[in-house]
């Protein structure tokens, strides 16, 4: 059984239509990364699954009693409120020092136990949400560009971390990036979201194509690319392998 | 001690238990950035006041109802539109406007408004004291059942939904809580220096702590040691009580905030 199942959802923020009939399922263990330029819906889709936004036109499914990983964007912390990081691990479930140690250390956070949260830069406040994330041991952990903020081996610690997590634990990731080559790798689906779900498959098929390797090799150029293609259309027909024809051409045209 | 009469030790209590509820609520009041909320719904409480005196109804209900109605409105209506300071402003002078012109219409009825805005900590009387704590035991209750969860949906919304904790429900406890507190303090302090009593010790504790708990048990030591003083400060003085608590407790803000300039002096 799926974990969360969206069946043809379509929402309208501030008289927008921000998603528009867009299905979506994910199954134990998998890895799906939603990828779509910006105000294409993939946070507010995020929030949906978390149950934050109910639309009133579609249907939204949870596995009874799934347990959800949630690191958000971004997270204002108030100054008014003192928080320390080990405090901030026990919400809203009281955690072991022991436990929280471990998570800490795992997410490479582990000297910062004792600082207050709104001292934190970008990258530890990010490590120190994805260690809270995990503490819950979730079926399904939600990532919204949470590598933001995080160095280059900082965020490639973050995804080997979070491939081991699968591996361990068996919990299910989504998340929403746009560090492509490396999500590429990574993901078992990706799905490309632009209002509607314009296409989606293995990345494993797209990879293997020549161009696209050679697109990613040259980092946001290809990511870029990738963007690019005809978000604007109505129909979902076409495949991976008509979009690689949009990317060879986008690419030469450009070089 | 021949000093402490009956109705000093009624009016020290009184202040106790109200400040006990008033100080970890406020700080979620601090949190939330909510300052106005209690102000907006310190003076709806006035209407209460007015309604409760009209239908010879008791106090306390009248201004738990009206309080209890300003809250549910204020969350149904922020989030459509309206900005939240737009909302807290247009009720809590309209109110303190219907509630001013509707106790001019209590009949027969001579009501000395002061008692009201200012409170009269040492007219409690056995039957308030009992309402002022059990409302307390209430609120204190409500929050510490709640804590985890309300502390989480002050946070974030989003990481409160995902986990499994509606924001909106705690934003409606809180809400009640603060209709409670309110009711329970009108007698104490009045309707003018309720917000004062939420919020001095709350912000003054802010300096010396590092945890949420923390920050709540010293708000709830300020909060004693203001009513304390200013008891003892309004008998000395000869000066009226409600006031006289506040002050102390602003004293206190200022000295918590010379502390923490002279300990980064120091670093």
């Amino acid at each position: 059984m799926s974990l969360v199942s969206v069946d043809t959802i379509s929402l309208h923020l501030g008289g927008r239509q921000v998603l528009d009939q867009v299905s979506l399922d994910i199954e134990p263990g998998e890895i799906v990364t939603i990828v779509g330029p910006n105000g294409s819906g993939k946070s507010t889709l995020l929030r949906v699954i978390i149950g934050a936004l109910s639309p009133k036109i579609g249907k939204i499914t949870r596995k009874k009693g799934l347990k959800i990983g949630y690191v958000p964007q971004k997270l204002h912390i108030d100054p008014t409120l003192p928080l320390t990081v080990r405090r901030f691990l026990s919400l809203p479930k009281r955690v072991s020092d022991d436990a929280a140690h471990a998570a800490l250390h795992d997410a490479g956070a582990g000297h910062l136990c004792h600082h207050q949260m709104t001292a934190l830069s970008g990258g530890q406040f990010q490590r120190v949400l994805l260690a809270r994330a995990l503490l819950t041991n979730p079926d399904l952990l939600i990532l919204d560009e949470a590598t933001q903020g995080l160095d280059q081996p900082g965020s490639a610690d973050f995804y080997s971390q979070i491939e081991r997590l699968r591996r361990e634990k068996g919990c299910a990731v989504l998340m929403v990036s746009h560090e492509l080559h490396v999500v590429m790798a990574a993901s078992d689906r990706v799905i490309c979201l632009n209002g509607h779900v314009c296409c989606h498959g293995a990345p494993e098929h797209v990879a293997s194509a020549p161009e696209y390797r050679a697109l990613f090799g040259t980092g946001t150029h290809g990511a870029l690319a990738l963007y690019r293609h005809d978000h604007d259309h109505d129909a979902c027909d076409h495949d991976h392998t008509s979009d690689h024809h949009h990317h060879d051409t986008a690419h030469k045209e450009s070089a | 001690m021949s000093l402490l009469d009956d109705f000093i030790v009624r009016a020290v209590l009184a202040g106790l238990g109200l400040v006990l509820a008033a100080a970890p609520l406020g700080c979620f009041v601090v949190w939330r950035r909510m300052a106005y909320f209690g102000d907006a719904t310190a003076h709806a409480a006035l209407l209460g006041v007015a309604l409760a005196l009209a239908f010879n109804i008791s106090i306390f209900a009248g201004v738990l109802s009206i309080a209890l109605i300003m809250a549910v409105t204020v969350s149904a209506l922020s989030g459509r539109g309206f900005a939240m300071d737009t909302i807290l402003g247009v009720m809590a002078h309209s109110s303190l406007a219907f509630g001013l012109v509707a106790v001019s219409f209590v009949p027969g009825v001579r009501v000395d408004l002061m008692a009201y805005l200012f409170g009269d900590i040492l007219a409690v009387g056995r039957s308030d004291l009992l309402v002022i704590w059990l409302g307390a035991a209430l609120v204190v209750g409500l929050l510490y059942w709640r804590w985890s969860a309300l502390l989480t949906a002050t946070l974030n919304p989003d990481l409160a939904y995902a986990s499994g904790i509606s924001p909106k429900r705690e934003q409606m406890i809180l809400s009640l809580a603060l209709a409670l507190v309110v009711a329970v303090a009108i007698k104490v302090v009045g309707t003018l220096l309720i917000a004062a009593m939420l919020l001095i010790p709350a912000a003054s504790a802010r300096t010396f702590s590092r945890t949420p708990e923390r920050m709540a048990a010293i708000a709830m030591v300020i909060g004693v040691l203001s009513v304390l003083g200013g008891i003892q400060s309004a008998f000395t003085f000869d000066t009226p009580t409600g006031p006289t608590i506040v002050c102390v407790a602003a004293l206190l803000f200022v000295a918590a905030n010379l502390v923490r300039l002279l300990r980064a002096q120091v670093k």
